[in-house]
């Protein structure tokens, strides 16, 4: 496989906002098998510093997959994952959100009859009196650092009081995403972000994409929405039947949607990577 | 930051803005029913006039309410009331607890046994269970043994739940069986009596009031554990989605754990309550409490589906359930008619609360 490393690494970054050539995240032949069923096979990948890369591919190509062996949902068949630098193990969601992964899951794991600070802060939540379990709230700074978030990310909640399950589906999402951005990660995750989103609220999780470029935060956005990957990423990376089948770079508008169609389809495969054809 | 308003995005909201809490509801309930049996006094011919919860004849205790029924009342719901406490943070945990009733029973069996005096009027305790060495211990005594039982059983519950996957209903259905049984072959069914001074005086204290002490010291108590600390935060939201609790790093099969274990410890403490109020143990107290409790705990709002519910809720749902019945010996109707009328109310309390989750859904 080390040839197909060499050809990421030497990926060109002379024009555009280049990221840094340092690698955020690598994975090495990772692998996810469901009894039968190959659902992720020998994924060879590579994120850089401040790069926005898009995962695309059919329904079913193993993309959530792929996040999900990362952020320690699930454990993986085999394969490694390196992580700033080092082998990681992820035995849970927390573990990969205390080294600096926050995910956006295709599923909301949001909690609906709570509110917007207590869903920012779930599993973490800010106190003022250390008692085990039993640890006292601090709801004034849980407010304010919610406040901050979701001014920084430019969200828009009438109420934040309010319980999750009086919001429209954009609110609810932009919650999930503010949550990710009140925490400084070192690597955001987002499975199909504006799936189920209208038109303004699509935008409005784009303009906190276009946010997190500027801050220079690396994020991996899994999307089917090709004129959103074509505005919002340096490269596409793309699955299919579990497999990556293409590797593109789509900063100097060499490649177009029809391309990356024909990639997803099958039509077309990277020679580097004919095994998934 | 200031409270009152911010400007988010264009938007602004006001920081201190709520919803009409849910427990006002049950509130105006409580007060919509107490004022249904007093017109029902008023109108219906036998009643001469009578009133449920008022006597402005005030020469009596010195005030116009009626404080020996109100004393009834609260009373009646004490006992039940602390086991409701507990099945309040199963329930918002997404769970359900059937086996309080016969934790109650064990624990008044065995506690009870460790708070005997030697010497009833001179002779020696003709319901003695244990030898002289353990007669008249001091009343700590009983009450850690009650504690202990009530975590035990409690901490089995959560154990069962959490690691074994087997659905609440069933573990704590186990349990309430088990329980029942362990509580008759403790003496064999023989009814355990004669405490000491101390132990009888945790039930009987305070002129009569020690359990409301105790009911509504363990309920503010606990609302503030739910409301202000991390085991509140996280009951909600495991019963609310277990799965986003789950991803969330929420270490949810310990959580359940300790919910679980918190629900027997209450139970225990009831049993104390109960035991020591009725001077006796027998192997068939507390039959049909958890239903009660669950009674209560519905009544008060907190939803079957979990994540949505209030300790406030619980004790107003507590007070409903103790009118109602004070109401119908009050009307002189037969107890038959009342657990007829308790139970359409726990099915109007559940259609209620499904009316207003699929109201919730379709606004989202
Ligand atoms: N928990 C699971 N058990 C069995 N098969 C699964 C499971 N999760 C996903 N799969 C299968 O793995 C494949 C990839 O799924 P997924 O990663 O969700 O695809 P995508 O996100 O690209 O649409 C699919 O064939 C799917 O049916
Ligand atoms: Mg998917």
């Amino acid at each position: 496989m080390s040839d197909v490393q060499t050809n990421l690494y030497s990926t060109d970054f002379s024009h555009g906002a280049a990221p840094s050539g340092e690698v955020i995240l690598e994975t090495r032949g990772l692998t996810k098998h469901y009894g039968g069923v190959h659902a992720l096979q020998d994924a060879n990948f590579i994120l850089h510093k401040g790069e926005h890369v898009a995962i695309m591919g059919d329904n079913g190509a193993g993309k959530s997959t792929f996040v999900r062996q990362i952020t320690g949902v699930e454990t993986r068949t085999r394969g490694e994952v390196v992580f700033d630098g080092r082998p990681v193990h992820f035995e849970n969601p927390m573990d990969a959100r205390d080294a600096g992964i926050e995910t956006v899951f295709q599923t909301l794991a949001l909690a609906d009859q709570l509110d917007v600070p207590d869903n920012l802060f779930l599993g973490r939540e800010l106190v003022k009196f250390k008692l085990g379990p039993f640890s006292i709230l601090d709801y004034k700074a849980m407010r304010e650092r919610t406040i901050g978030a979701l001014e920084k990310t430019g969200v828009k909640i009438p109420n934040i009081r309010g319980t999750i399950e009086r919001m429209s589906g954009g609110q609810r999402q932009c919650v999930a995403i503010a949550r990710t951005a009140t925490f400084h990660s070192k690597l955001t995750i987002m499975d199909e972000p504006t799936a189920a989103l209208g038109v303004q609220e699509t935008a409005q999780v784009e303009n906190i994409i276009r946010t997190l470029k500027e801050q220079g935060e690396p994020l991996i956005l899994v999307s089917h929405n090709m004129r959103q990957v074509m505005d919002l990423c340096d490269r596409i990376v793309v699955f299919r039947r579990g497999r990556i089948c293409a590797n593109l770079d789509i900063r100097a508008g060499e490649i177009s949607g029809e391309d990356v169609v024909a990639y997803i389809t099958g039509a077309k495969t990277q020679p580097e990577y004919a095994d998934a054809a | 930051m200031s409270e009152t308003s911010h400007g988010i995005g264009g938007l602004t909201f006001d920081a201190k803005k709520r919803a009409w809490p849910n427990e006002m509801n049950v509130f105006i309930a409580l007060v919509a029913i107490i004022a249904i049996f007093e017109l029902l006094g008023q109108v219906l011919p036998y009643m001469n006039g009578q009133s449920l919860l008022f006597d402005f004849n005030t020469a009596r205790d010195g005030t116009i309410l009626n404080m020996v029924r109100l004393k009834i009342i609260i009373l009646q719901v004490s006992i039940i009331g602390i086991i409701a406490i507990g099945s309040t943070q199963v329930i918002i945990s997404g769970g359900i607890d059937l086996s309080p009733g016969s934790v109650v029973g064990l624990t008044a069996m065995v506690s009870m046994s460790f708070a005997q005096t030697a010497l009833v009027n001179g002779n020696p305790n003709p319901k003695a269970i244990f030898g002289e060495a353990f007669m008249d211990l001091p009343v700590i005594v009983p009450i850690i043994v009650a504690l202990a039982i009530g975590i035990l059983a409690g901490a089995v519950n959560g154990l069962l739940i959490a690691y074994t996957k087997i659905p609440p209903f069933i573990a704590t259905l186990g349990m309430m069986v088990a329980a029942r049984g362990a509580a008759k072959w403790w003496s064999k069914g023989q009814p355990i009596s004669f405490p000491t001074d101390p132990f009888a005086d945790i039930g009987n204290g305070l002129a009569g009031w020690s359990p409301v002490v105790i009911f509504i010291g363990l309920a503010i108590l606990f609302h503030f554990v739910l409301k202000y600390t991390v085991y509140g935060k996280h009951t909600y939201a495991i019963g609310s989605n277990e799965d986003a609790a789950r991803m969330s790093g929420i270490k949810v099969d310990r959580h359940k754990v300790l919910v679980y274990t918190i629900a027997g410890m209450l139970a225990g403490l009831s049993a104390l309550v109960l035991a020591s109020k009725n001077l006796t143990a027998q192997a068939g107290m507390g039959v049909m409490y958890e239903l009660d409790a669950i009674a209560m705990t519905v009544i008060g709002g907190v939803s079957l589906a979990g994540g949505r519910g209030s300790i406030v809720g619980t004790v107003l749902g507590a007070l409903i359930f103790g009118v109602i019945i004070s109401g119908f010996t009050y009307l002189r109707l037969d107890a038959y008619y009342q657990e007829m009328v308790k139970g359409a109310i726990i099915v109007a309390a559940v259609v209620l609360d499904q009316w207003r989750r699929g109201r919730a859904a379709a606004r989202g």
